[in-house]
């Protein structure tokens, strides 16, 4: 039996040996009359794996290679990806990269491109992951254990599922202004799901782990507490209640209600939402946005983080960026586009899901800071409320309107919580629910998540520490 | 399929030889069974902002997933962006080892109808018209937006996006299938704001077979009518409103649920319908449901699915009662009938629909005739546009709870709704439909009527 998935390897490894033949397109990009020239390439290698009930479903391997050329003339870009590797198919992109902005390549002046600094391979160290990776046997054995702990914990379940995935992906970045960055990512994530059902009673619940850069990530997974948790909180809201529709407070729970933040305000202070007119907080830089209690980090620096990155896909290495401090707006998470045509730096932000998309200004790890008070103390300031133990997805829509789902809520009477509730979503908008983030307690904890937005799906960390928001919309029944 | 004499397709490289590729190859590495889908495309799209070029973009697609059965009849899979000789073998050899951790309980085969004849419908390939064109096309339509209300400032979202699509499913066994077709597609997200009031926005889409052909003034004149018709908006008191659904909205919602008419869902116990569910009621007997990818305003269809099976137009609900499911090959042998030409391409093969039209029965009518979002004079609320899908609706459970577009209309005088959320459960919504009114209208995900619902669940922003 062959136990393991070798990736493909493309003619040539994407290094430094690939610097001349950039070097020629970026020189040929720059005589033609572009502003900037910029080389995105990858090869990539996906893994996902599906068991149900007591049985491997699926498994699914795929592979990619490809590139993405961006040519910038003023505010103005063009942006064309290919499957295509060879010196032609690469030629033939850039040439119609070109064409976007009117340029011609046939059409040659002079080029002020200086050729390419020395490479900053990000990479090092990581070359032998793909080889450290569980085979496919453990990773089947892990996951089927991970069903059956559902099954141990579980009761009344219909449905028991786990997944793993894992992408690992080389990348390479050449740009007309130097940059020449190369490094290898991995990420992968183990997730369990069950749906549990009694008559006419029904839930689903699911919880999802995920890293980067660690190869060693499956065999370190705490699969017991993570099948308890899920079979713990499907048992608990099978028989819950729906929650009664109304403006009332709400605490938040750490970990995944962070993505509250993510959504209501994170999105509106990427550079994107300034081009588009999309954010009320384009001018509110050293303005007070949010209440004095909130402080908000976007980084990729975070050792294991899902969203963690060494160097971003435009090939500059991440950092750590304090959005708001203390309520005052800081700072934008702005990309190479997002520089040229709003003014604010650059942050190590530019991303995408794959050589298809432009990079875009995008979250990493994105968090409110601890605060202060014990998360007893935040439930205990509400008189009548809801307590949000566990969030479902969300999205913020083009006036501002964020809104998300419940997996987990509890009614907050006299500072104690009752019973569970499920149906609920929140609603706001940003600029009148920061104020409103009173409290913040001391237990700040991330959880990983994915995101989609312009430049595509990406792998994102949300977290932050028990908030308590002063009043909020919730839609129920 | 008629072709025109410049597409990309009547020269495309990738495809080119494919059976006799796979076939050496297979050869060599000894494997007897296998089937593969493959496609490839050119895309051209541009974005603008106040006449200025944002965004554009261009790419050369090309995908292949691969499935082999090992020599115990396994299944393995592997999907890859490379065409190449090199790529085809590495993707082969990719899903022969995946073969060997295949779901020896649950092995999809070749769908029984991958060499019956293929439905005859008509497309033409147009041509692309090329970056230049999009770009002075979707200015101009800027232009004319921005201009047709004062209030409207800005269009965030906008897009204007053409391609040539080719795809192919070939088997060992002979069965060789390919599509060539084109299509086109305009967005307009206009957002408008007045003095000391929330910004608003609203928008349209608009479909066709190339650029050339899109209905770009009606995509203008619908968004921005839609965006001045929510300037004047008010909050919204919670709790129990009679409803009525645009087309759009409930083709919005039904899709979200669309596991209730999905076999593999059945199977998987996703679905709040389970294998005895045929046959009984779901919906108001005044109700129909048709999956017809066929249906000729669907511009983005297709005469096979995944797995080969030629495209049908299935009756899901008829009379109100489940009379059918969508398939592929392996949920249909669960269900002991024919798959449906609704399968994806899979380890696991994946079921999803096409186009659906809803439908009212000749047979049947419905309680409330005098119900009809022109002239009725009762209070209601209007519902334009479901937001936040993907988060609000909990599918196997039947509940949703979304944000949505809305107006408050009384005595025939529409209100905008400042901002709220609609929330229900599934199958009580198909249970107390009180009306389907007599016109359907095509939109680009399917058709249906103006839907009314009574005593739904709305939360107002107080």
């Amino acid at each position: 039996m062959i136990q393991t998935l070798k990736s493909p390897k493309i003619s040539e490894s994407l290094d430094a040996s690939w610097q001349r033949k950039l070097e020629q397109l970026l020189s040929l990009g720059c005589s033609a009359g572009a502003d900037l020239v910029e080389i995105f390439m990858e090869n990539s290698d996906h893994l996902g794996l599906l068991a149900e009930e007591d049985n491997v479903t699926s498994v699914n391997p795929s592979f990619a290679i490809g590139a993405g050329i961006r040519v910038f003339l003023g505010n103005r870009d063009g942006f064309v990806s290919t499957n295509d590797l060879s010196e032609i198919g690469l030629r033939n992109a850039l040439d119609q990269a070109l064409s976007m902005l009117g340029l011609n390549s046939s059409k040659l002046g002079v080029s002020g491109f200086e050729g390419l600094k020395s490479i900053n391979d990000f990479s090092q160290g990581k070359s032998n992951w793909q080889n450290e990776l569980p085979h496919l046997n453990e990773i089947s054995e892990s996951i089927l254990r991970g069903t059956s702990l559902l099954d141990q914990y579980g009761k009344n379940l219909q449905v028991r599922r786990g997944s793993y995935s894992r992408s690992w992906q080389e990348v390479l970045v050449a740009a007309s202004d130097g940059t020449f960055s190369r490094d290898i990512r991995l990420h992968q994530s183990t997730g369990l799901n069950v749906i549990a059902s009694d008559g006419k009673y029904r839930s689903s619940i699911g919880r999802r782990n995920g890293t980067e850069g660690k190869p060693n990530d499956l065999r370190e997974w705490d699969v017991d507490s993570h099948a308890q948790e899920v079979c713990t909180s499907a048992g608990i809201m099978l028989y819950a209640d729906y929650v009664e529709a109304g403006q009332m407070p709400a605490v938040l729970a750490n970990k995944f209600g962070g993505v509250i933040f993510h959504e209501a305000c994170g999105h509106l202070l990427e550079t994107t939402q300034i081009e588009r007119g999309t954010t009320p907080f384009a001018n509110s830089i050293g303005k007070l946005i949010a209440n004095e209690a909130v402080t908000a980090t976007d980084e990729g620096l975070t050792k294991g983080a899902f969203g963690s990155i060494s160097m971003d896909d435009e090939g500059m290495q991440a950092k750590k960026t304090t959005l708001i401090k203390n309520g005052i707006l800081k700072q934008f998470i702005s990309d190479r586009a997002g520089e040229i045509r709003t003014g604010h730096s650059r942050t190590g932000s530019g991303r995408r899901q794959s050589h298809t998309f432009a990079a875009a200004s995008r979250m990493r790890n994105t968090y409110i800071n601890p605060g202060k008070y014990s998360p007893k103390e935040l439930i205990e300031s509400v008189e009548n409320g809801l307590y949000c133990k566990s969030m479902g997805g969300g999205s913020v829509g083009p006036t501002g309107q964020f809104n998300f789902s419940v997996e987990e809520g509890y009614i907050i009477k006299n500072g104690k919580l009752t019973k569970p509730v499920k149906g609920a979503t929140l609603i706001g908008e940003a600029k009148e629910i920061m104020p409103r983030i009173s409290m913040c307690a001391n237990d700040l904890e991330l959880a990983a998540g994915f995101c989609g937005s312009i430049s595509g799906n990406i792998n994102v960390t949300v977290g932050q520490p028990h908030i308590k928001v002063d009043s909020i919309t919730v839609g129920g029944r | 399929m008629s072709r025109s004499n410049d597409s990309f397709l009547e020269e495309n490289s990738a495809l080119a030889n494919l059976q006799c590729r796979l076939e050496n190859l297979t050869s060599i590495l000894n494997i007897r069974k296998w089937d593969l889908g493959a496609a490839t495309s050119v895309d051209n799209s541009v974005q603008i902002d106040k006449g200025e070029a944002k965004q554009l973009k261009g790419s050369q697609r090309s995908s292949i997933t691969v499935r082999v059965w090992n020599s115990d009849g396994v299944l393995g899979i592997t999907s890859t962006t490379d065409l190449s000789d090199n790529g085809l073998r590495k993707a082969l050899e990719g899903a022969q080892q995946a073969s060997f951790f295949g779901n020896s309980k649950d092995i999809p085969n070749f769908s029984p109808l991958a060499n019956s004849p293929l439905p005859n419908i008509k497309r033409d390939i147009k041509p692309l018209q090329g970056i230049a064109y999009l770009l002075t096309t979707l200015k101009d339509a800027e232009s004319k937006l921005l201009s047709s209300h004062k209030s409207i400032e800005s269009i965030p979202y906008n897009g204007l996006a053409e391609s040539q699509i080719s795809r192919v499913y070939i088997n060992s066994e002979g069965c060789h299938r390919r599509i060539d077709r084109s299509q086109a597609s305009l967005y307009l997200y206009a957002r408008a704001e007045e003095l000391n009031r929330k910004p608003r926005s609203s928008g349209a889409i608009r479909l066709a077979l190339g650029s050339a052909d899109l209905d770009i003034e009606g995509c203008i004149d619908e968004a921005a009518n839609g965006t001045i018709s929510h300037l004047n908006y008010e909050s919204i008191e919670t709790g129990k409103y009679l409803v009525c659904f645009t087309p759009e909205a409930f083709l919005e919602l039904l899709g979200a649920f669309s596991s209730l008419f999905n076999a593999r869902s059945i199977i998987d116990g996703l679905s709040l319908s389970n294998i005895h569910s045929l046959g009984k009621p779901i919906a108001v007997p005044f109700l129909n449901l048709n999956d017809n990818g066929l249906h000729p305003s669907n511009i983005t269809s297709s005469t096979f699915d995944g797995e080969g099976t030629p495209t049908q137009n299935i009756s899901l609900i008829n009379g109100g009662i489940l009379e059918g499911l969508i398939h592929s090959e392996a949920t249909a042998k669960v269900f002991k009938t024919s798959p449906t030409g609704h399968a994806g391409l899979g380890a696991k093969v994946s079921v999803s629909p096409d186009w659906l039209e809803i439908s009212k029965t000749n047979s049947c009518t419905s309680p409330n005739e005098h119900l009809n979002h022109k002239t009725t004079k009762d209070s209601y609320v209007l519902i334009e546009g479901l937001n936040a899908l993907h988060a609000g609706v909990k599918a196997s459970q039947g509940s949703f709870s979304l944000p949505f577009d809305g107006w408050l209309v009384k005595d025939g005088e529409r209100v905008s709704i400042e901002a709220a959320t609609i929330a229900g459960d599934i199958l009580d919504v198909l249970t107390t439909i009180v009306q389907l009114e007599d016109d359907q209208i095509i939109t680009h995900q399917g058709v249906s009527p103006h839907v009314w619902v009574d005593n739904l669940s709305i939360t107002g922003e107080a």
